[in-house]
């Protein structure tokens, strides 16, 4: 069908046997109705559309293609659609993610008291009377965004030290010495640690420690800081490895001393690429879920003890409300709370990874002097 | 510690050095200590289970009838996870790499590590609130046409809470993994290959084909291994996408679990003997990936070496 749009201009003689450069535009408004005229007939929907259009434009394409160009640039045709394609699919669920997010969160997060409150005191028989309309919706998130943020506070204060000595053990003293090595590959094995192995992994060594049964926040900062050390480390090693050797070299020949010459010297620069390594660290770590489960319990209650006591976070709190809602016979509220919740955590990530963006951005070294 | 000599006088300075060195290598060995400790308390809380009567295990037969099912169902969510993220991933990481126009490349980078980003436990809510409602027509579907394979054999669960359900999330938990990797090692791939083959008139495809995917191989291996260590150890997806039950082949009904998530779910309320139990289950979780995680990380040291040449 489509090779009848060949159009009948004289060509080149250096271009014969190619296909034109608007081909790929035809071929997708040709796709573009064609599938819409088909799914008219047995139905209309948008996913159907695009999925229709999009097989359409490749048959096309690699069709025309085959006929003119012959059938080699026929399979490169072939594996470019493929391969736009595959980037297209990867698109989908982070688009319906973020929108499901936001189309659910929103009611949520617009409540009034939501960021305020905590779920104290909030019962089924609330959630009941909410579902019939004769009640708002109560409760809130108070409590786990402050235990999220202390949970990870602490685990940020545990992880920073500990990540940068290493990295600096590495890059400074290693000398690819066989130390050095086993740390560098045991670290790469730790990023892969399963992120609930960590939360029973601090949970079983508190539990031989204090006592069966210990969960604090604390214990999920310790679970949380074996997920995050790796991160650190990483990607301190990697911003400290780019600190010109010259800068090391010169301050020795000015005879300061090494311990001197990586704090006054090699950090301040490698400082911006540090800051942003682990600002995506506790991106990482502030929207886990499973550690915390099995570490710090839940709680419906503000406690600000991260060394006693039960603790409510962001991700449980979402991961409790759906799973176990106040009101079992009526989890609308439950939902519409945990919606909030999710919207409330991906907005933290994001502004951490943008943070992070914006401090490799603005502190970077100035170079050039 | 180390800074409060920093303004003190001369003498100070070869102490600080030595705490300075010390101090870092002690951070190196505690990273270690820290493994170690996890395989060591993670053993000590997991012997009980090993060691109780068969009767006072769950199920009653003992602590290997107890994880079989459950190891099954973290392999099958696994590999439905990795033969849906792999060639979506290796795709996605030409287009960065090999497609897309230069000045574009990072930033679509950016929005792949976005789906990176994004929390589990939101993915799992995603997955049991829309994913499983907005799939489960596709089940039936499959029931119906394809039902003489006992992977797809009917009928199908009418909430879409199917390991298969839960696999497709798992497998966009580890797209963004996988394609990074694949995406370092394509861009690694020496230029001067990539130009003798297009000089020689090989068209793109066949450029990939011939100088960046036989280059790629051991890089795209490993991350695959390193997803499958991910998609293994993914909790939250699955506990609350999956509705769990016992091993079963059909992927699009209710049933089958895993390790992660039977002690996601379980361990809050756990006690006694239970929680030795459920520590045991990590434990093996713990090994396994662990085994994964090494072989990928040797499988990339070995081809560090060799692209060193280059």
């Amino acid at each position: 069908m489509t090779s009848t749009l060949t159009p009948a201009r004289k060509r080149s003689a250096l271009t014969k046997g190619q296909l034109p450069k608007f081909a790929p535009y035809v071929v997708l408004a040709v796709a573009l109705v064609l599938g819409a005229a088909i799914l008219a007939l047995i139905g209309f929907n948008a996913f159907g559309w695009g999925l229709l259009s999009a097989i359409l434009f490749a048959a096309g394409l690699v069709g025309w293609s085959a006929a003119v160009e012959g059938s080699r640039k026929a399979k490169d045709k072939l594996a470019t659609c493929l391969v736009m394609g595959s980037f297209l699919i990867a698109l989908l669920p982070l688009i319906s993610v973020i929108w499901t997010v936001l189309v659910n969160g929103i009611p949520g997060i617009i409540t009034p008291g939501f960021l305020g409150t905590s779920m104290n005191g909030v019962t089924g028989v609330f959630d009941n009377r909410a579902a019939e309309g004769t009640g708002a919706v109560l409760g809130g998130i108070y409590h786990a965004l402050m235990g999220t943020l202390q949970i990870t506070l602490l685990a940020t204060v545990i992880s920073v030290p500990v990540g940068l000595l290493t990295a600096i053990y590495l890059v400074e003293y290693g000398n690819d010495r066989p130390l050095a090595r086993a740390i560098t590959f045991f670290v790469d094995v730790m990023t892969g640690i399963p992120s609930i192995v960590a939360g029973l992994f601090a949970a079983a060594f508190f539990f031989a420690i204090v006592g069966p049964g210990t969960k604090t926040g604390a214990v999920a900062a310790v679970a949380l800081s074996v997920l995050m050390i790796p991160v650190v480390v990483r990607s301190s090693e990697e911003m400290l490895k780019i600190v010109p050797n010259e800068l090391r070299e010169a301050a020795y020949a000015l005879g300061v001393r090494k311990w001197r010459t990586i704090l006054k010297v090699v950090i301040p620069t490698a400082i911006s690429g540090i800051a942003s390594g682990v600002t995506l660290a506790i991106a990482r770590v502030i929207g886990e879920t499973a550690p915390i489960l099995v570490t710090a319990g839940f709680a419906t209650t503000i406690n600000n003890n991260v060394f006693g006591g039960w603790m409510a976070s962001l991700p449980t709190f979402i991961y409790t409300q759906i799973l176990n809602p106040t009101s079992p016979s009526n989890p609308d509220p439950s939902s519409q709370r945990a919606w909030g919740a999710a919207l409330v955590l991906i907005l933290l990530v994001m502004l951490l990874n943008l943070g992070a963006r914006l401090i490799a951005k603005s502190f970077a070294p100035k170079t050039g002097r | 510690m180390t800074t409060t000599s920093l303004t003190s006088s001369r003498g100070a300075g070869r102490a600080g050095d030595k705490v300075f060195s010390g101090a870092a290598l002690a951070a190196g060995c505690l990273i270690l200590a820290v493994l170690f400790g996890v395989a060591l308390f993670l053993l000590i809380q997991a012997l009980p289970a090993f060691t109780a009567p068969a009767s006072d295990i769950q199920g009653g037969k003992g602590f290997f009838a107890y994880i079989w099912p459950i190891v099954i169902g973290t392999l099958i969510a696994a590999v439905i996870a990795l033969v849906i993220a792999t060639p979506v991933a290796i795709g996605v990481a030409l287009f960065i790499s090999h497609y897309a126009p230069r000045q574009l490349a990072s930033g679509l980078g950016y929005v792949i590590d976005l789906l990176a980003a994004i929390p589990s436990v939101i993915y799992g809510a995603w997955g049991a609130a829309f994913l499983a409602s907005q799939i489960s027509p596709a089940y039936d579907w499959l029931a119906d046409n394809m039902g003489w394979l006992p992977i797809f054999q009917g009928p199908a669960s009418a909430t879409g809470k199917t390991i298969l359900t839960a696999g497709i999330v798992l497998s966009v938990m580890v797209l963004p993994i996988i394609t990074s990797l694949a995406r370092e090692i394509f861009l690694q791939t020496p230029k001067l290959h990539e130009e003798a083959a297009l000089a020689l008139g090989a068209t793109r495809w066949e450029m990939i084909k011939m100088a960046v995917l036989p280059f790629a191989r051991p890089g795209i291996i490993s991350a695959v291994m390193l997803g499958l260590g991910r998609a293994l150890g993914e909790t939250m997806a699955v506990a609350l996408v999956l509705s769990s039950g016992a091993l079963t082949a059909s992927l699009i009904q209710s049933g089958n679990q895993t390790i992660a998530a039977e002690i996601a779910l379980n361990f809050p309320e756990a006690s006694g003997l239970k929680v030795n139990t459920l520590i045991a289950a990590g434990l093996i979780l713990f090994v396994i990936t662990l085994a994964v995680n090494m072989v990928a990380r040797w499988i990339i040291s070995r081809h560090k070496e060799f692209s060193g040449a280059n």
